[in-house]
């Protein structure tokens, strides 16, 4: 069942959540919401969960307008970040929770809960009490209480976020193959990228209410739609210049960018990233920039290089492939050339 | 168990410690032993005098005329009787509407921002403050005979006051925090997340209520309740005011006592007092045995290692 959201706003008292927000998550993909805290990412999960209502836009499953839904009729499925497992229930209770209040046959309510336990490979600990079972195993059984009803969509809100870094990367890989097994359209809240990245089939970026960007996870980083999605994604480099005629001026350096936008005169932000840097001793043809290199640090594939200009304005982050910083054998307080390979150009006001 | 093991290497050699004591106490101030001793027995000297003699001598009191007297003191007279019918059907109703009060209350506190919150969470304190026979008093002036909605009343065969009513009313003034208060910070450890939970799950209102916020706060409430209830039993002040006092009729148990008092029957008052002791003790046995589970209701945010202990 697709998720269609069609400009959809939620204000909070002065507080603008969710600004003419319109997204379509296609059947069976899982979907990330990808935003700093107070971009609206989780008041948009919450209002296609029924949890919290619109002020206008409409919410479908697929053609089924549910905008003003009461959520016990939307069969959702809904996991959050701090498990909300009943603690007063078993394991078996607590997956049991969404069929009993719907008057399934107890033979019935028995064998769907213990096929969705060890569809989680927690049916062993059955009988358990939550507060008896640690955070990663919580989560998997909010994750079967939330699917135990057969739901439509399935929604998470920050699933892995009170977890371990370890606890969380086994159940970020785990969730994907469940996904790939049984394809329930999902929409699932996170702060972190690499997680977004990891897990989902298509990524909406989203900034102070509004959606900067919904492609795909490679769509995302390789053209990011804005300044905001370029800073968002980190680890970047940033250039106060000028654009004219397709082309940006960074002190010496000239960058092309075709675009319609950047033909008149005006001031620009050249974003570029440090694995799109390369760095040579000599000058080279082309635009370059002299620095001084202040810090090296190995770090698995790459040599992570911190340079600052000769003038001492700018530190410059290059990640340069082994191979490379091998071959030039730079050291601490080496001047060298740095020299852009890409480089995404956006005008100021597109900034945050 | 971090912080315990960070602990020991800063103890001194020589403290005399031999089995391993748990964390809490080890970490405690020792003090000088003399301090330590005269404080303690101060402290025993004190609870034994104001507390311990005056129960050991209710109940030698009551029973000073041996067990056969007591046994008539308490059913032989029809007022008596009466006293302790009443006062059985007046506890519970009074009890029984704080806890329909205090669940709405609690969760109305817990749950919602609104105006008026703090006002709210002000005035539900309030019979704490008053004294009961102000309270009293205010419910003759709003219900009694003289006035006119005392008057409406009586005209349509309704007495409020000098009835069973107004001890019903007075009594449920006196003890209407003790259910909301206690309930309020188990249902705000509780948090909105699972009743969220259970409502996207396909949950109804009243499936909710009574599948997880009610099991959720049960500790709590019963604890709420037999407070509200020792409370509601032992009322004086209020109920004196409201009553006037009709024997047969308006007497509730503490008013006999204090009627028999007057009386110069000292064993039959003691007999009554003996009775109301009694079900003190009770409470304070049942309200000492629950507290480690309204406790645990309350402190919710446990990490499973520590719950793990517990359970």
């Amino acid at each position: 069942m697709s998720i269609v959201i069609q400009n959809v706003s939620k204000r909070f008292g002065s507080f603008t959540a969710l600004q003419d927000v319109s997204i379509k998550v296609p059947e069976g993909e899982l979907v990330a919401l990808l935003g700093p805290s107070g971009s609206g990412k989780t008041t948009l999960l919450r209002i296609v969960a029924g949890l919290e209502a619109a002020d206008c836009g409409t919410v479908q499953f697929g053609t089924d307008d549910i905008t003003n839904q009461n959520p016990r009729d939307r069969n959702i499925g809904f996991v959050f970040q701090h498990y909300a497992l009943f603690r007063h229930m078993t394991v078996f209770e607590n997956v049991a929770f969404g069929l009993r209040v719907r008057k399934w046959a107890n033979a019935d309510v028995q064998a769907r809960v213990m096929e969705l336990l060890s569809l989680v490979k927690l049916d062993i600990l059955a009988q358990r009490y939550p507060s008896q079972l640690s955070g990663g195993q919580r989560q998997r059984v909010a994750l079967a209480r939330a699917l135990a009803s057969s739901p439509r969509v399935l929604l998470l809100d920050e699933p892995f976020g009170a977890l371990d870094a370890k606890v969380r990367a086994e159940l970020r890989q785990w969730l994907r193959r469940l996904h790939d097994e049984y394809p329930v359209t999902t929409l699932f809240v996170t702060h972190d990228q690499e997680e977004a990245f990891e897990v989902s089939d298509r990524v909406a970026v989203m900034n102070a209410g509004k959606v900067e960007q919904f492609d795909t996870p490679d769509a995302v980083f390789e053209s990011p739609a804005s300044a905001f999605v370029l800073d968002f994604l980190g680890n970047v480099n940033v250039f106060h210049g000028r654009v004219q005629d397709g082309k940006a001026h960074v002190g010496e350096i000239v960058f092309d960018c075709p675009g319609p936008e950047n033909q008149t005169f005006g001031a620009a932000k050249v974003y570029v990233r440090p694995h799109d840097l390369d760095i040579s001793v000599e000058p080279s043809e082309g635009a370059s920039l002299q620095v001084r290199v202040t810090h090296l640090r190995p770090a698995g594939s790459v040599t992570r290089v911190v340079a600052v200009s000769i003038d001492g304005q700018k530190e410059i982050r290059v990640d340069l492939p082994i191979g490379r910083s091998r071959e030039l054998a730079i050291r601490k307080g080496d001047v060298v050339f740095v020299h852009p390979r890409r480089a995404h150009v956006f005008a100021p006001d597109y900034a945050i | 168990m971090h912080k315990a093991s960070l602990a020991e290497p800063h103890l001194p050699s020589t403290l005399p410690i031999s089995p391993p004591p748990p964390p809490a106490a080890r970490r405690r101030p020792e003090g000088s032993p003399v301090v330590r001793a005269i404080l303690i027995s101060a402290t025993f000297g004190i609870v034994g005098l104001l507390i311990l003699v005056p129960l050991a001598s209710v109940f030698t009191q009551a029973f000073a005329k041996g067990l056969g007297t007591y046994w008539q003191n308490l059913v032989g007279n029809a007022e008596t009787r009466h006293a302790i019918f009443l006062t059985m059907m007046v506890a519970p109703i009074a009890v029984a509407l704080n806890v329909v009060f205090g669940l709405a209350a609690a969760w109305l506190i817990a749950r919602f921002r609104f105006p008026g919150r703090t006002l709210l969470i002000t005035l539900i304190d309030l019979p704490f403050a008053v004294s009961p026979v102000v309270a009293g008093l205010v419910f003759v002036l709003i219900f009694g005979l003289q006035t006119p909605l005392g008057e409406w009343l009586l005209a349509h065969n309704y007495q409020v006051i000098f009835a069973p009513p107004g001890l019903v009313l007075a009594t449920t003034f006196v003890t209407f925090p003790f259910v909301a208060r206690e309930l309020i910070p188990v249902m705000e450890a509780m948090g909105p997340d699972e009743e969220l939970a259970a409502r996207s799950l396909g949950a109804s209102g009243w499936q909710l209520y009574c599948r997880v916020t009610l099991p959720s706060v049960k500790w709590g409430l019963l604890y709420g309740v037999i407070l509200c209830n020792a409370r509601a039993m032992g009322e004086f002040g209020a109920v004196y005011v409201v009553s006037g006092r009709i024997g047969g009729l308006t007497d509730t148990m503490p008013l006999r006592v204090e009627k028999l008092f007057q009386e110069y029957n000292q064993p039959a008052a003691f007999a009554v007092a003996s009775l109301l002791t009694l079900l003190a003790l009770v409470t304070l046995v049942v309200k000492v045995s629950i507290e480690p589970r309204v406790r645990q209701e309350q402190e919710r945010d446990l990490p499973p290692e520590i719950s793990q202990e517990k359970a």
